[in-house]
């Protein structure tokens, strides 16, 4: 019998040294099947965990659980085993600029399958298709947009039907029209495979209108609030309410600790 | 003390980036059966860093016979010993300069446009994108690159001397008046295969491997902003050059220090 969780964050820290941990004794349980968004400022580890869930690199302390086998990132085979059960949305899309659109998506589907040649081109015109770029497979990825580029990503990303797919920052630079595109091709995408799906994003609207669950981070990775998008939205919590509702004033300071002003400028 | 302190600094900072480029060779050896299973990317690299050198080092391998074999004549006729030229100039080719200088052009060439390759894959994360698709940077990108450039070191610094003597003959014989069966004749007795041609060849095998591996890790470990790109190219050039001269006098002291 599966496991409801597909991913456990089991009371990891994590620090790029060892003075300055980016997340503290986090603790987190993604549901299979279900999207859940990260949401939270810069700097507060979003793209860290999502790399931690991946593998890139290993925790100072704690486990992460990839469908109940705990990542080692020392074991390669193990990690090529699992991060071909994922794919990856990158915020800028790291597509391969000497390739074509067409050769980006067969990209993994050439390196990971032995499939005939018809039977690539197939799944990359349906993968392209689904992202709306089935007339793009001939463009190199210089022609095009940030959000075409974006969606040709997804594409390569959904190329091999993962189990798990990451996004990280789907909607950062993109013109209202390709956020509302984006964020219904991310709901659809996940209904229709059936996959899990984890979006990191900082765009409230977007994350509460297709998450099924949402998780608000503060920095060093300390949770404030996880939930529905309602019980979020309907939260009394200051700091849940500051976020949510986009408020300038509140318990998160927009200023980088600083000495007082006048310190700087010599006038106390 | 501040200084032995500084010193010891520099020496262990010295001492962790060998160990890690040591490393990193190590990595990227492991990493070439699985290249050569895979031989189709191994021709690409040698069409993108051989074929593409070809221009620069064909046309300083003609220069280079050309004001060698004026060189030469100007001093052996002194001596009465133009008759040598051609023996002279072809030692001078297979055995030092062709090796020396293709393996500089090729740093100058080839080397810059690996590291900037690598090192903007790197800043678009486009490595790191295939690390997470499960396919091995190492494997798929830097061991091609890396078998690609011993493949064509030694084919240009072949292509760069028979160029060369091809220079030197037109100056030496249709410009200059030397005799041309003297100038094929002493080549083919003075001229060793296996110990003049074949060190040559071997040499040019050896700075394949420096100026190549230089270039990946330089690419490999650039920061990834364009400043970090431009520094690592400057230094893809600097380092390769200087090993290949350091390497050039060691075995050129082992292979040829008997008479």
């Amino acid at each position: 019998m599966t496991s409801e969780t597909f991913i456990e964050i089991d009371h990891v820290t994590f620090g790029y040294d060892a003075s300055r941990p980016i997340l503290s004794d986090l603790s987190l349980k993604f549901q299979r099947g279900k999207v859940t968004a990260i949401l939270g400022g810069s700097g507060c580890g979003k793209t860290t965990l999502m790399r931690l869930v991946a593998g890139v690199y290993p925790t100072d302390k704690g486990r992460v659980i990839f469908d109940g086998d705990v990542v080692d990132t020392r074991d390669q085979a193990q990690l090529y085993r699992l991060r071909r059960r994922l794919g990856m949305l990158f915020q800028f899309g790291a597509l391969f600029t000497d390739l074509s659109v067409f050769e980006n998506v067969a990209f993994p589907l050439r390196e990971h399958t032995t499939l005939p040649e018809a039977m690539i081109r197939d799944i990359v015109l349906m993968k392209l298709n689904a992202v709306g770029l089935r007339g793009a497979a001939s463009l190199r990825i210089g022609e095009v947009s940030g959000g075409m580029a974006r969606r040709v990503a997804l594409a390569r990303a959904i190329a091999l039907d993962p189990e798990l797919i990451i996004y990280d920052e789907p909607f950062a630079g993109l013109d209202l029209i390709s956020m509302g595109v984006a964020a219904k091709l991310i709901r659809t995408l996940n209904d229709v495979t059936g996959a899990t799906s984890l979006v990191i994003s900082h765009d409230v609207p977007q994350c509460m209108a297709i998450s099924d669950h949402v998780v608000l981070l503060a920095t060093q990775g300390r949770i404030v609030a996880q939930g529905t998008p309602a019980e979020l939205m309907a939260s009394s919590d200051p700091e849940t309410r500051q976020f949510v509702h986009g408020e300038p004033d509140g318990p998160v300071k927009f200023h980088y600790p600083a000495p007082e002003i006048g310190v700087d400028f010599g006038v106390t | 003390m501040n200084w032995v302190a500084r010193l010891g600094a520099i020496a262990l900072e010295q001492f962790r980036s060998w160990g890690h480029a040591t490393f990193f060779f190590m990595e990227m050896l492991r990493a070439v059966p699985a290249s050569l299973r895979r031989f189709d990317l191994v021709v690409a690299q040698v069409h993108a860093i051989g074929n593409r050198s070809l221009v620069i080092i064909l046309a300083s391998g003609l220069a280079v016979g050309f004001v060698l074999a004026l060189q030469m004549y100007y001093a052996l006729v002194i001596y009465g010993a133009a008759e040598n030229l051609g023996l002279i100039v072809n030692l001078s080719l297979v055995r030092e300069l062709g090796p020396v200088v293709a393996a500089l052009l090729f740093a100058g060439r080839a080397g810059t446009s690996l590291t900037a390759e690598i090192g903007l894959m790197k800043a678009g994360e486009q490595l790191a994108a295939m690390e997470l698709m499960a396919i091995d940077p190492k494997a798929r990108v830097l061991a091609p690159r890396l078998i690609g450039g011993i493949i064509s070191m030694p084919i240009l610094a072949v292509l760069f001397s028979a160029v060369g003597i091809l220079g030197a003959w037109v100056v030496a014989v249709m410009l200059i008046g030397v005799d041309a069966g003297n100038f094929w004749s002493i080549m083919q007795t003075g001229v060793d295969v296996w110990r003049d041609v074949g060190n040559g060849v071997v040499k040019a095998a050896v700075f394949g491997v420096i100026c190549t591996v230089v270039a990946l890790y330089q690419g490999h470990e650039t920061e990834a902003t364009p400043e970090g790109v431009a520094y690592a190219t400057t230094r893809t050039v600097v380092i390769s050059s200087l090993w290949v001269l350091g390497m050039d006098f060691i075995l050129t002291a082992l292979m040829f220090s008997r008479p």
